[in-house]
This record gives C-alpha cells, sequence and structure tokens, in this order.
C-alpha cells in the first residue's frame, strides 16, 4: 500500500548513509513487510538494495547470507558437496506465508528483522546456528547467535540506526542433517509451529521450536535424546502463544508431535549411517 | 521515472512512498486492482520483466527502468492470450475481481508447474468461485469434462449442450478433478438439449472477454477529472461521546477541501441496510454521529486533493471524547444496568423493540403445544451450538466516487441495491429523486456485504458540501473493522421424537449479536428462525429469539441471511437425535420433512401467505446426495492410525426471493439498429444474473444474446427494482424480464400484422426480424426510429421454495486435528437449470465460502470490541489448497411460479454446508461439534481427556 507521510528515500550506498536512519527513517529492503501494513510513524526510508551486497557468498567457513539477499534467490542457491542441511533452504522458504511471487520481494533479513513467531528465516537461521552481523549504529559491528535475535512478538535487539548486515551459516550445520516440521491450521496457511531438528556430526541435537513460541526457543543435547525426555523438555517451554493461527495448547501439542517426529527421522538417518 | 507498460513508454514520478499497485492506476492502468494492499489476495499481480508481483507491495520506484506487463497486456478482447481464452471457455470467474491477477499468475506458470497449484496459488484469492472452475481453466480443461455421474431420477450438473459440443458445461468431474468421470453409472442427461445463448444452455458471462482482459471497468476503475479523496477519522473507542471535535488544523492543511463532523450531519436517522421496505430496519445512524458506539465508527472526515493529504488532515484533527461503559457480550447487553448502547433512541420512532434492554428484535411463538410435544417423545436431544463472525471477504472493497451534473449528484457505487440507495440517500439529505442518480459499474462481490449504505451517505455529503467529484474507497481492514459481519449467534436446539422418528417438538432459542447498529438485525433473526424450522412438519413448535446491541462492530446481511447459522443448529440436533433413534439420517430427514401437502409452519404461526411449493425436489436432493455418498469417489484415506472417517449430511430449505415485496420493472425495446436494448435494475456482483437475463431474452425474442445490449443497476438508465439480494436476479427480475420480452414480442407481431394484414400469430420472431411464411419484416424497419418497447413487471407477490442437501465424507486427523473432506456432495433443487456451468459455479462457490465459515474463518475481536484479525494474513479466506471438489447434482423439478420453471439457488448453496460437516466430523470421532469455526485446535482440544 502506499506509504502517505514517506517524503523521501534514501539510496544507501556507503555506511555512512545510514546516518540517516532515525526513529521516524527506517531501513527498507524487499518492502513486503514495509508496504503491507501502515507505517504513518515514517517519514523516511533508507533503501538498502542499493548496497548491492552480493546475495549468497560461499566461503571457506560456510555460507554467508545478505541480509538484502530474497527468498527467492536462496531458494534457487544450488547445493555444495556435503551440505546436508541444504533441503532446509526450501523447506524454510516454503514456511513463508507469502506466496512464491512474495519470495521475489522478502527479504531474508527482513524476515528475521520483522520478528514474528512464524518468520521463517529466523527459523532457519536460528535452526542453523547463524551468527548474524549487525552494523550498530555507532559505526561497529557486533556478531550475535541468530535465536538470540528476536525478542518477542514483533520485536528484536536492533536499536534505531542499527541494520542487520548479513547471516552467517556455519559449514558444520550446513553439514548436519536436519528434519523440518510445520503445522498452520489451514493446509498451507501461517504457520502455527515450524520444528527443525539438527544432528550435528559429533552427533549433537538442536531442536529449534519456532512459529509456536514468540522467539525461537532452542533445545540441546550432547546426542539425541530419548522420546520422553524430549518430550518432557519440549513441555517445559514457556513462551506458547495464542493468535488467529493458533492456540497455545494446541500449539505446545503439535510442538509435542512435531518434535518427536524430528527426533525419529533423525534417529533413522543415524541409524541409517 | 521511465518505464514501459503493455509495451507503452511512460514517464511519471512516483511519491517517495507510493507502491506500484497506485502508481499503475494513477496512469490509467485500471486493470490492475486493489484487493488487500498488503500482499495476501494477488489481485494486483503484475509482470516486471517477465516475473510476477504483487504490485502493492513494491515500492513504484523500483520499477525504473524496467518492462512492466499487466493482464491487458497479456491480450485485448478481440485478441485473448490462449491463458485467457482458457478463463472463458472454463467459466473460471465469477465477479472477475480477482481474475486479472489471477491470469497473470497463471501465465508463468507451466505444465511442470502444475502439481504445485495448491502452493503456487495460495498468494491469489476467489471469493467466488471455489477454485475448480479456475483450476479447469489453469489446466486447460475448459470443456472437456464429458457426461457426467448423476442418478436416473437427477438431472445431472451440466448435461452437455448439445449444439455447441464444446461449451463450458459444467459437468460433475468428481472431486478428483480428473478430467474422467470417477463413477461408471454414468447416465444420458435428462434436459436441457437447449440451443446456446438460450435458458438452459451454458452462456458464458457477456463480458467475459472485457473480463479476462482486464478492459472491464468496476466502480473505481474511472479517470474523473478533479477528483478530491475522502479519509476518515475513525473512533478509537468502544462507546463515547464527543465533548468536544477541533478541525481548524486540519481545515487549513493546503489541499484540503472540507472538514466534515456531526455538525454537518443531517439530523435524519436511517439504517445502513437497505430493504425493499425501509421500515424493516431500525433508524439508529446519523451519517455523522455525536455517540459514538463502536470501534473504527466515523467520528469526522477529510475530503482532501489525496488519499494521504486526507489522511494527514485526520491526524490533526483534536478530538475531546468522554468514555462511556460499554458491552461487549450479548448475554451481559441483556441484563439489567448492563450499558444501554441506543438508550437515547425512542423504541417506536426507530422500531426497536426495547432500546432500554439493548433488545433490537425478539420472536417468540408457539404451535401446538411445545412442552406436551416434548413429554410425547421418547427421545429427547437438546444443545446449545455458537457460531462466530464471518467476513465477506469480497475481493472488491466498498467505495463510491460522487459528483455534480447540472444541479444533481451522482453516485457511481459498489452496491448490490442502487435503487434503494438512491431513495435513502434522497430521504437522508432531502433531495429530489429525479435529480440524483446511483449506477454502479461491474461488482466485484458482495454476498450481502453491499445490501449496505456504507460509504454512499458520506461521499454524498462531501459532493454536496465542497461540489467537486468525491472518491472514498474503504481499505481492506475497513472491511474488516467498519462493514457488517456474519451474526454471529448462539442457537439453542430442543428436538423430541418417538422410537418411529417421528418428531414430536422442536424447540429453539437464538441470541443474535447485532454489534453497535440494527442494520439487518430484525430480518437476520426472522429470516434465520423461518425455513429453518418450516422444513420440518412437526406438531409443536417454540421459538425464542432474541437481537441485541452491543458495542462490537455491527452484523449485517450476509449469503444465507441467518439461516446457515441457525440451520447449523438444528440439522446438528437432527444428527444426534438420528443416532440416538438408531434412524438413516437421511431416512429421518425423509420421515420429518415437510412434503407439498404439508403447510408452512413456523413457530410464529402458519406460515407466510405468500410462501408455496412452485415445484418440490427435495426427495430428489435427498436421493441424490445418498446414492452419491454411498457410491464414494474413490478417494484414498490418509495413512496411519491417527486417522478417522465419518459421513454425515445435513439438509436446508430456502425460500426464494425476501417476503413481503420484491419489485422489478424491466423494459426491453427493439431498436431501429435492428438490436435489443433491455433495462434492468437490479445489479450483478458476480452471481451471474446478467448472463442468465441475456438467456431470458434471446429466448423469448428467438434471437442470439449478442444481439441484446444492457442498461443495467443505473437509477437514471432503467425502471424500478428493488435489487440484487435474496436470491432474486433470476426469479423476479428475470421474470420482469421475461414479462417485457414477450410483452415486446406480442408487440412486434401486432405491428407486423398491421403492416401487412396477416394474422399476428402468423407471424414469428427471427433472428434480425419477423417472419410469416415468405414475408419478411426486418426488425429495424418494424422498430421505426422511435423504437419498439415492451414493460414488465414482478412484484414477489408469490414465492416458492428451494432445497438442498449436503453430505461429506471426511478424514479427521485425532493428534493434529485436521480435518480433510475426502468427499463433497451438493444436491440442489434448482428448478429449471437456467444455465448448468454457472448454477455449479454458484453452487461450488456457495460450498466453498461455508467450508471456510466452518474450518477456517473468523473475526476475532479482543473482548473489547478491536478487531484483531483485520488483514487478509489473520483472517483465512479458503485458498485453493483448502477446498475439495465439490459434486454437484441438480433435483430435475420445474418451477410453478419461477421463469421457465427456474428457481433461485445463489445464498442456499452455503446454508447445508457447516452441519453436513459437523455431523461427518462427529461421526468420525464420536464427539460433536458444537462451536465454528471446527478449526483444529479446536477439533484436537475436542479431542483431550
Amino acid at each position: 500500500m502506499d506509504l502517505n507521510t514517506v517524503t523521501s528515500i534514501t539510496p544507501a550506498r556507503h555506511r555512512d548513509d545510514l546516518r540517516a536512519l532515525a526513529p521516524d527513517v527506517a531501513p527498507l529492503a524487499g518492502g513486503s513487510e514495509l508496504f503491507a501494513s501502515p507505517q504513518a510513524h515514517l517519514t523516511g526510508l533508507v533503501d538498502l538494495q542499493t548496497f548491492g551486497w552480493p546475495a549468497l557468498t560461499v566461503t571457506r567457513d560456510g555460507l554467508e547470507i545478505a541480509a538484502t539477499c530474497t527468498l527467492a534467490e536462496l531458494s534457487r542457491l544450488p547445493p555444495e558437496p556435503g551440505w546436508n542441511a541444504h533441503p532446509l533452504f526450501l523447506q524454510c522458504c516454503t514456511a513463508l506465508f507469502g506466496s512464491f511471487k512474495v519470495w521475489e520481494v522478502a527479504t531474508v533479513g527482513g524476515n528475521l528483522c520483522a520478528a514474528l513467531p512464524a518468520g521463517p528465516m529466523t527459523t532457519l537461521a536460528a535452526a542453523l546456528d547463524a551468527e548474524l552481523l549487525v552494523w550498530r549504529r555507532d559505526g561497529t559491528d557486533e556478531l550475535l547467535a541468530a535465536a538470540d535475535f528476536v525478542t518477542g512478538n514483533s520485536t528484536n535487539v536492533l536499536e534505531t540506526g542499527d541494520v542487520l548486515r548479513s547471516l552467517r551459516l556455519p559449514t558444520s550445520s550446513l553439514r548436519s542433517h536436519t528434519a523440518f516440521r510445520s503445522i498452520s491450521l489451514s493446509p498451507v496457511g501461517r504457520s502455527g509451529a515450524v520444528l527443525v531438528g539438527r544432528l550435528d556430526s559429533d552427533g549433537g541435537f538442536v531442536l529449534t521450536v519456532t512459529a509456536a513460541t514468540v522467539r525461537p526457543i532452542q533445545l540441546r543435547y550432547p546426542s539425541l535424546p530419548e522420546a520422553a525426555g524430549l518430550r518432557r523438555d519440549i513441555d517445559a517451554i514457556d513462551g506458547w502463544f495464542t493468535d488467529a493461527h493458533g492456540a497455545a495448547d494446541w500449539r505446545q501439542a503439535m510442538s509435542r508431535l512435531l518434535g518427536e517426529e524430528v527426533r525419529q527421522e533423525l534417529e533413522r538417518k543415524l541409524q541409517a549411517a | 521515472m521511465k518505464l514501459l507498460v503493455n509495451g507503452a513508454p511512460i514517464d511519471a514520478e512516483p511519491a517517495p512512498g507510493q507502491c506500484l499497485r497506485s502508481f499503475l492506476r494513477e496512469q490509467q492502468q485500471f486493470d490492475v486492482k486493489k484487493g488487500c494492499d498488503s500482499g495476501d489476495c494477488g489481485a494486483c499481480t503484475v509482470l516486471l520483466d517477465g516475473t510476477p508481483f504483487h504490485s502493492c507491495i513494491l515500492p513504484a520506484y523500483r520499477a525504473a527502468d524496467r518492462a512492466v506487463t499487466t493482464v491487458a497486456g497479456l491480450g485485448t478482447p478481440e485478441r485473448l492470450a490462449p491463458i485467457q481464452q482458457r478463463f472463458v471457455d472454463a467459466a473460471g470467474f465469477q465477479c472477475g475481481f480477482c481474475t486479472a491477477g489471477m491470469i497473470v499468475t497463471a501465465s508463468t506458470l507451466d505444465e511442470g508447474d502444475l502439481a504445485e497449484l495448491p502452493r503456487l496459488l495460495k498468494g491469489n484469492l476467489c471469493r467466488c468461485t471455489g477454485y475448480r472452475a479456475i483450476e479447469d481453466a489453469i489446466r486447460g480443461r475448459g470443456a472437456a469434462c464429458g457426461t457426467t455421474s448423476g442418478t436416473t431420477s437427477g438431472t445431472p450438473c451440466g448435461a452437455t449442450d448439445n449444439t455447441t459440443p464444446g461449451t463450458p458445461c459444467g459437468t460433475t468431474c468428481a472431486a478428483t478433478g480428473d478430467t474422467t468421470p470417477t463413477t461408471a453409472d454414468t447416465a444420458e442427461p435428462t434436459s436441457t438439449g437447449a440451443a446456446h445463448g438460450r435458458v438452459g444452455s451454458s452462456l458464458g458471462a457477456p463480458a467475459g472477454a472485457r473480463v479476462v482482459s482486464g478492459q472491464e471497468p468496476y466502480t473505481l476503475d474511472i479517470a474523473v477529472p478533479g477528483l478530491l479523496h475522502l479519509g476518515v477519522l475513525q473512533s478509537p473507542h468502544a462507546h463515547a461521546r464527543i465533548r468536544s471535535i477541533d478541525v481548524s488544523a486540519a481545515e487549513s492543511l493546503p489541499g484540503v477541501h472540507a472538514v466534515l463532523t456531526h455538525a454537518d450531519s443531517p439530523a435524519t436517522l436511517f439504517s445502513t441496510a437497505r430493504h425493499e421496505n425501509r421500515l424493516d430496519d431500525p433508524d439508529d445512524t446519523l451519517v455523522f454521529d455525536r455517540v459514538l458506539r463502536f470501534r473504527g465508527q466515523r467520528v469526522a472526515a477529510v475530503v482532501a486533493d489525496s488519499v494521504g493529504l486526507a489522511e494527514a488532515a485526520c491526524r490533526l484533527i483534536v478530538v475531546d471524547y468522554e468514555e462511556l461503559p460499554a458491552v461487549f457480550d450479548p448475554d451481559q447487553a441483556l441484563r439489567a444496568g448492563a450499558p444501554l448502547v441506543h438508550g437515547d433512541k425512542d423504541a417506536a420512532a426507530s422500531r426497536l423493540a426495547d432500546p432500554g434492554r439493548n433488545l433490537v428484535a425478539e420472536l417468540h411463538g408457539e404451535r401446538g403445544d411445545f412442552e406436551a410435544g416434548l413429554a410425547a417423545g421418547t427421545t429427547v436431544v437438546s444443545g446449545t451450538w455458537q457460531t462466530q463472525r464471518v467476513a465477506h471477504g469480497q475481493l472488491e472493497t466498498h467505495a463510491t466516487i460522487g459528483w455534480r451534473e447540472d444541479d444533481g449528484l451522482v453516485l457511481r457505487t459498489s452496491s448490490q441495491v442502487p435503487f434503494l440507495v438512491h431513495k435513502e440517500i434522497c430521504r437522508i439529505f432531502d433531495l429530489d429523486p429525479a435529480l440524483v442518480r446511483v449506477f454502479t459499474a461491474r461488482v466485484g462481490g458482495g454476498f450481502g456485504g453491499k445490501q449496505e449504505l456504507l460509504t454512499e451517505d458520506v461521499v454524498a455529503l462531501a459532493v454536496l458540501k465542497t461540489g467537486r467529484p468525491v472518491q472514498y474507497e474503504f481499505t481492506r481492514s475497513d472491511e474488516f473493522r467498519l462493514a457488517p459481519v456474519r451474526h454471529p449467534m448462539r442457537v439453542g436446539v430442543t428436538l423430541a421424537a418417538g422410537a418411529d422418528g417421528r418428531l414430536t417438538a422442536l424447540g429453539l432459542t437464538v441470541l443474535a449479536d447485532t454489534g453497535a447498529y440494527g442494520n439487518h438485525g430484525p430480518g437476520v433473526l426472522f429470516h434465520g428462525c423461518s425455513e429453518s424450522l418450516s422444513l420440518y412438519s412437526v406438531p409443536n413448535k417454540r421459538v425464542d429469539a432474541e437481537c441485541v446491541y452491543t458495542n462490537n462492530p455491527p452484523s449485517g446481511a450476509f449469503r444465507g441471511y441467518g439461516l446457515g447459522q441457525v440451520v447449523f443448529g438444528i440439522e446438528s440436533a437432527l444428527d444426534e437425535l438420528a443416532r440416538r433413534l438408531g434412524i438413516d439420517p437421511f431416512e429421518l430427514r425423509r420421515i420429518n420433512s415437510v412434503v407439498p401437502t404439508d403447510p408452512f409452519v413456523s413457530a410464529q404461526g402458519e406460515g407466510d401467505d405468500d410462501l408455496a411449493f412452485g415445484s418440490y425436489g427435495l426427495d430428489q436432493c435427498l436421493d441424490l446426495a445418498e446414492a452419491a455418498l454411498a457410491r464414494g469417489n474413490g478417494a484414498v484415506v490418509p495413512d496411519g492410525p491417527a486417522w478417522r472417517v465419518g459421513e454425515g449430511m445435513a439438509s436446508a430449505m430456502i425460500a426464494t426471493m425476501p417476503p413481503r415485496g420484491h419489485y422489478s420493472h424491466v423494459s426491453v425495446t427493439a431498436t431501429a439498429e435492428g438490436r435489443y436494448t433491455v433495462r434492468v435494475g437490479t445489479a450483478d456482483y458476480g452471481s451471474g444474473t446478467s448472463t442468465v437475463h441475456a438467456q431470458i431474452a434471446a429466448t423469448a425474442l428467438n434471437t442470439s444474446p449478442d444481439r441484446i445490449d444492457f442498461r443495467s443497476s443505473d437509477t437514471d438508465e432503467a425502471g424500478y427494482d428493488s435489487g440484487a439480494f435474496g436470491s432474486t436476479g433470476v426469479v423476479v427480475a428475470g421474470k420482469a424480464l421475461l414479462g417485457a420480452a414477450t410483452a415486446l414480442a406480442r408487440e412486434l407481431r401486432q405491428l407486423a400484422s398491421g403492416r401487412t394484414g396477416l394474422p399476428a400469430h402468423s407471424w414469428a420472431l427471427e433472428q434480425g426480424g419477423l417472419r410469416s411464411g415468405e414475408l419478411f419484416l426486418t426488425l429495424a424497419e418494424l422498430a421505426g426510429p422511435d423504437g419498439v418497447t415492451g414493460v414488465g413487471t414482478e412484484s414477489g407477490a408469490e414465492r416458492s421454495v428451494a432445497f438442498n442437501v449436503q453430505a461429506f465424507r471426511v478424514a479427521v486427523n485425532t493428534l493434529t486435528g485436521e480435518v480433510r473432506i475426502l468427499q463433497s456432495i451438493q444436491s440442489a433443487d434448482a428448478g429449471f437449470v437456467m444455465n448448468p456451468a454457472q448454477c455449479r459455479g454458484q453452487i461450488e462457490g456457495g460450498v466453498a465460502q461455508a467450508i471456510g465459515s466452518s474450518l477456517y474463518e473468523e473475526v476475532i475481536l479482543d473482548g473489547a470490541g478491536t478487531v484483531t484479525t483485520n488483514v487478509l494474513r489473520n483472517y483465512h479466506l479458503p485458498q485453493l489448497a483448502d477446498l475439495p471438489v465439490t459434486e454437484v447434482y441438480f433435483a430435475d423439478t420445474a418451477d410453478d411460479l419461477g421463469p421457465y420453471g427456474a428457481k433461485s439457488m445463489s445464498e442456499s448453496p452455503y446454508n447445508p454446508v457447516a452441519p453436513a460437516l459437523a455431523n461427518a466430523i462427529r461421526d468420525a470421532i464420536g464427539i460433536r461439534p458444537f462451536e465454528l469455526p471446527m478449526s483444529r485446535d479446536r477439533i484436537w482440544r475436542m479431542l483431550q481427556p
């Protein structure tokens, strides 16, 4: 929709251009979130796309995803040898409520910054223990654990003037085996629970719960847990919530159910290996 | 910036925060529609360098130096692109408002994508069709269905059109949507061997080629020089009085032309609901009221050069509110001491049952002796069912453009009832009816939501105040907050029956929350308790129903008009009774349903005198649905121990038109050009009325539809018509049209006789003229320069009844609460089926909408009057992925009252769906749902110990 109070767009080409950011001047990536609801508090936008950040860079340490990388670009990234977690990219893109046409504009960073419980890029980043590079307003850089980025329903750690620059997915996570489960109140509706399990090469297991809780919750184990233990730990999670996409008690129950499915899938993989 | 739009260079600067959608519309690219403005519905889809985007969430400046293609760029009405032609062939649209974006999206899909249609089309919402026809269009099987399964007693939907094989026929392609009929016992079509374009054939929409190429204008698809825009300041409080309001800062903002408040409002109370008889609804509304009774109610309006300026000016208005106690629960609203929503109203003047108790309307009645009937039964069932708020979700939001013309006022509006809007606008503003014109362009869906006066009054005031053309367009969030919703109802049902299954007592209690205003409150309550009760022949009936005010957003008219809610209770209770008695649910209906020898008995009394069995097809509907369910469809039950399978059914009856009169005055003129001009006042908001009208005229005048021009839905162009509600487009306006065309045919024969001396009866109408033996007179010479006109009127004095039976087979996942529909069947008694493909589409669309109400949709409030589901991403309109293909069967009947034996079939398919689905779920899991929607979390919770 038209953002009628916005009177200026600053194309960002240098980090200095971000100084224009203010309580009434927001960073703009794809626009699918900003332009989808009224933003009467904004008078300006700083366009991050003009930075021209390379969307996806395979490095020795893993994969660097620019915050401005679109979901469409991410979904098309071919796998590198040994990237067992690669299917998770498409799975998480498909978990976006928006259509494949929205993938063309929605960005990985924008999805994280929107900080919705059902943000599938939050799922992806947290599940793979991504490090997030944040450009702080004062010119410093900061690396954050992805799971700590979202702090609540639509809130994150960024202060005014800060910008999420990129996500770094470590090779160790990309080589892990993952299992993905999601459910919503309708066949392809907005997610009510999205769970990703990750089985690392050292045998460690991480279960990431998103969409069912207001922020990502991770359960970590040195090795694949027994069903009962996992179930107990999922039950102990605090932060199930109710909205139009599912009641808290159902979300908790679905997390128990899907968490166990994830555990079993990875157990089969472990046995096969 | 420079860009190409459909190959043409454009050089224009967008505003910094402008989205591409509005920029393109500013360039008069009106085929780019607004459905949601939030990237959810897909109506605005365009290609950018060949890639599809939701243009409403794309910053306009990013289109610089790129090539934009809209649906108009894919093909023209004369040279449709193949994908556009396929949408015409498959009747892949009804109102057509989603179609532009649907086709642009579909144009990017290839063969390999078809398996993923549910995912790929989740960003394209259609509220009319139920998607079966859209999927057929995309798969290119518009006409390929072949004959259909059915039984010998029923006319299968879409008997093929004999003269033009290849016409989309609406065959029953069964639940898999495969092109191969899935059942073996195909039956020969038993009727509708109609010539193409005549009644009984599956004529496509006359506007089809224009709709699929984006050339058919809707309400706002017009460039009006000097147009101003209206923005509204909405109440932040659920109940408040305006102590003072300071508009000076707003008024002094450059570009602001007027600020309107309660000081500018006429003092005339009215209702936003529009009925033939304006006394049907309570007069409780002002254009601007000093008292605000729900969050979102108009406080003030700004008329400015742009929407942005109007919004900015609204933010400058300073209001001092005195907050008042509010009530949100309909039970509490009736209690002594509850805050009074309209305590200031005079009961008699506003026609309210008791404003001192928030009581808008009530209905108490008994036939026979209910208590005795209860005692006489060997089995008694009772329960309480709760329905939710549902949004119409029509893709075109409410909108009006108004302007001055000479001394008069013109309103171009998205309405089902232009003539009723005309009458009430004249009343509110004390205007000479001759100086006011109200008309519609093509209307992008309504479903009852546009049987209201929501935008026209304030536009009229703004035009009268400024003298300038003014536009007011609802946002999608306005639709959720301001436009009325389906009345939520608590429905208590008590049934008693003997061991033979014969009902001895039927009792009903209803509590309806009409919200802050009483629009449609009484009508929905009365209608909800009418055909639902009179469907069953029970000696002892009792009803106690109440409709109350609260400080929630208003409820209003919605497809089925209360029946869906009450039928949910009654048909669920009947299912429970069938279980307790060990009687098959179809059989229980056969034992107790009215038959033509019975009177219609509601609890108020012995029926409406004007209601009659013009035909009766319920018996066939029950047989058809039962047989289809028994036959099955080969659908595979999902694997695993968590799944349980069940079957359920429900019936519904509806009167074929509203009570107490529905009027239509139609004329047909033979013109000097040798064509016919039909003037008919009713509106077509996607139900296909105009298509059937073309068929009626073509049949009565023995010509083809392309010889007939329409002047519709315009108070200056057509005779009075009560409008498009109560399923009247065919049975009232269509009947009046048949009368007019028949009168014209008679007149033409007389004229021919007068010219030649040959007897009138020897003359027969042909394409382009009249023939008697070897003699042929052209229509043009008979019509002469002034033309010849026949008129027809219909008053709705007599009403018939139509029936629908829905059946489902479902699988329910007991671990997640998921309901998967394995088979969906609806049989319908539509009388003579005027247009099988279109009628099938109406039924599919009604079932789809009802599945939405049953499983997914709910306008959720926070308990204090705030709508929390105010965007489409939080209010789940069914997507392609959510819906089964419904098998449609028609009873073979012909009605004594309707034109050519037709009956209405637009609201009624909705009504039996929720209880049929609830009954199937009950059958599957052993627990009965009492609440809508039967969402996965609710079903899951029912299953917990």
